[in-house]
């Protein structure tokens, strides 16, 4: 029983990170393929992020700096739950700044700052199949992809335009791979899909509780699924973020009082901070200084 | 005006110190023991060492504290601490046949030769709270009989003697017995790794598959073969010795279901099994248990599949608790960035639906065609 508080390096038996890291290298391998992998349990919840964990576990090194994040967030809890899973079990580095970090695991949004050659962006992914909505069946699925059979997905594309005038996918927006695969980039909304492509980082997909890992190599296509008539279009927002006035980032919505007030501001706390570091300041901020003066 | 939402790490601090603390409830109570537990709430410590498929009592117990008595909480302790232990090897399958039998009933037979044995069970005790339990009254000591050594004859034996029922399960040579938690799942699956996955499936959503099947949604007229409960042996083959030795025993209970089948172009008229093996005592588990196996083997039997309960896509990829909690519970984590994408799409279409209630425009169509 004494042994149940000592674990291996970033918690993982070395047997178990060597069959994860053989799936990752499929992955790389055939982009945007879904590598089937043994996932293990987690002492965090399925759906909890047990995916990307096992992905950064089997990755990670002594030498890592490792950057958590959650809705864009350092600070969100769960993203805090992770990053102190990691320092617990591999005392790896921890940083909150997307410049400083190797690896970077994410769930729901990609940084707005570019990412680097040297950087491995690790995605949280509750549901890896982008057809899934469509068909419930892994059987019937896995054929679709090998068949390259995605006529499903464009008409699906087509009646929500027909229906609502435009393609009502907010987030979890397809994507095609080097050509190929249709991909689930996760639940990230359709504003960061342009980020993946061609990017300079490694991407990489892990979803424990459905046991595939997929991944996009640096400098590789990914497309957002479109028609020529209704091209891919991202969110834009009308306003700048109300503490660092960044415009062209994704923002959250703030309620700020129970009579309709509400501020927009960064979503990637990281990027936000560093503005304001910098001198940036927006609207909300600028009269605090002013009075602060 | 603003205040950034930091402070993420002291709050979960001190949420899991509450939590401690709700654990232990009033101190001038004593703590309950694990001790106390393995022997007083040992249905629970089976469902948890079954469901998490990991044969230790204590450290069930241990979930069953640390989790406050959350069932599903406890076998998902007990699972993330089993993945993490060494594999050295899997054992002989158990001989049931010669299990140290402590109940053993049959619904098929009168009488049989090995007896019907009833145990422990709840069956035919009146369902009246007993006001005694309230305090610590003596219990009587039980009547014991002499334990059985030899092998008792199981039900479907009687039956295979006259050809009426099906071979027992036989996996073709060169097939080497699957193991769900080494390999992914792929569907579809061989009846050893659906077996696998039926052992350590919810005990509440096989009951109300099994129970679908008896209301009529893929019905296979069930009898009761046996169903037994005792102490198993478990062997272990060593390959420096050369042959088996045993590890010690273990508590399972066994359910052998009877299924009427009129026959198929694949197979002649015959009785077909049902099969259900759960750690520790849970006779509810392990009949859902054979219930669902049988129904999932409509295919290879050549029958219809027209209900949840013979789907084999739908009952696995469900089965497991660990799993469905965590996925179902997630949903509270935050997703205010998927919303804001969400609320903004809604926004835009409200105002183009009420500019176009205005206006009578109609552009959606113009649009779809």
């Amino acid at each position: 029983m004494t042994d149940l508080a000592s674990y291996n390096f970033a918690y993982l038996d070395e047997q178990t990170k060597r069959m994860i890291r053989r799936a990752i290298l499929k992955a790389i391998a055939i982009p945007g393929y879904q590598v089937p992998f043994a996932s293990r349990e987690m002492p965090m919840p399925y759906g909890w992020g047990t995916g990307g964990v096992q992905v950064t576990a089997s990755i990670v090194g002594p030498d890592d700096v490792l950057k958590v994040i959650d809705q864009g967030a350092d600070d969100t809890t769960n993203a805090v739950s992770i990053r102190a899973f990691f320092q617990k079990v591999a005392s790896v580095a921890v940083t909150t700044h997307t410049k400083d970090a190797t690896i970077i695991q994410t769930r729901h949004r990609i940084p707005e700052e570019k990412l680097a050659a040297n950087q491995v962006l690790v995605y949280q992914v509750p549901i890896p199949e982008p057809l899934r909505f469509l068909e419930p069946r892994e059987t019937e699925t896995r054929k679709m992809h090998a068949l390259e059979e995605y006529g499903l997905m464009h008409v699906k594309l087509y009646e929500d335009i027909a229906h609502n005038g435009r393609i009502s996918k907010t987030y979890a927006y397809p994507v095609k791979v080097a050509g190929r695969y249709v991909m689930d980039p996760s639940p990230t909304p359709k504003f960061d899909n342009p980020k993946m492509h061609m990017s300079d980082a490694l991407q990489l997909f892990g979803a424990g509780r459905e046991k595939r890992i997929y991944a996009v190599p640096p400098y590789t296509e990914v497309v957002s699924l479109d028609f020529d008539d209704y091209p891919f279009e991202i969110q834009r927002f009308g306003k700048p973020c109300a503490l660092c006035g960044a415009e062209e980032v994704y923002l959250d919505e703030v309620i700020l009082d129970d009579k309709g007030g509400r501020m927009f501001v960064c979503s990637d706390t990281d990027h936000c901070e560093d503005r304001r570091a910098h001198g940036h300041a927006g609207e909300m901020l600028a009269p605090n200084q002013e009075a602060a003066e | 005006m603003y205040v950034a939402v930091k402070g993420g790490e002291a709050a979960i601090a001190n949420a899991h110190r509450l939590l401690a603390d709700r654990r232990r409830g009033n101190r001038s109570l004593p703590a309950i023991g694990i001790d106390q537990i393995v022997a007083q709430l040992a249905l629970a410590v089976d469902r948890v060492m079954a469901e998490a498929s990991l044969y230790d009592r204590t450290l069930a117990a241990l979930a069953v504290r640390q989790s406050r008595g959350d069932m599903i909480e406890a076998i998902f302790l007990l699972r993330a601490y089993r993945t993490t232990l060494p594999r050295f090897g899997y054992s002989k399958p158990v001989d049931t046949a010669r299990m140290k039998i402590e109940r053993r009933v049959s619904a098929t037979y009168k009488d049989l030769p090995g007896g019907q044995l009833l145990g422990p069970t709840f069956d035919y005790t009146h369902r009246l709270l007993d006001p005694s339990l309230l305090t610590d009254e003596a219990v009587e000591e039980p009547t014991l009989r002499e334990a059985e050594t030899g092998r008792v004859m199981r039900v479907s034996e009687i039956l295979a003697q006259e050809g009426l029922i099906e071979g027992d399960g036989e996996m073709p040579e060169d097939h080497e017995i699957g193991d769900l938690t080494r390999e992914p799942m792929e569907f579809p699956m061989t009846r050893d790794l659906r077996l696998q996955a039926l052992a350590r499936g919810d005990e509440g959503f096989l009951l109300a598959l099994g129970y679908s099947t008896q209301r009529g949604y893929g019905r296979n007229h069930p009898f009761t073969g046996e169903i037994r409960i005792g102490e198993v042996d478990v062997e272990f083959d060593v390959p420096e010795l050369g042959f088996a030795v045993s590890l010690g025993t273990i508590q399972v209970t066994e359910c052998q279901m009877v299924n009427q089948f009129k026959g198929s172009s694949k197979a002649p008229p015959q009785f077909t099994r049902g099969y259900g093996l759960v750690f520790g005592q849970s006779e509810r588990k392990a009949m859902s248990m054979s219930l669902v196996d049988r129904a999932l083997r409509a295919e290879e039997l050549g029958e219809d599949i027209t209900a949840p309960a013979q789907d084999e896509e739908f009952v696995i990829s469900h089965a497991d608790n660990v799993q469905s909690t965590g996925f179902v519970e997630h949903l509270k984590l935050p997703h205010y960035v998927d919303f804001q994408a969400e609320l903004d799409l809604v926004r835009r279409m409200r105002n183009e639906f009420e500019a176009n209630r205005i206006g009578g425009d109609d552009t959606i169509k113009e649009a779809a065609e």
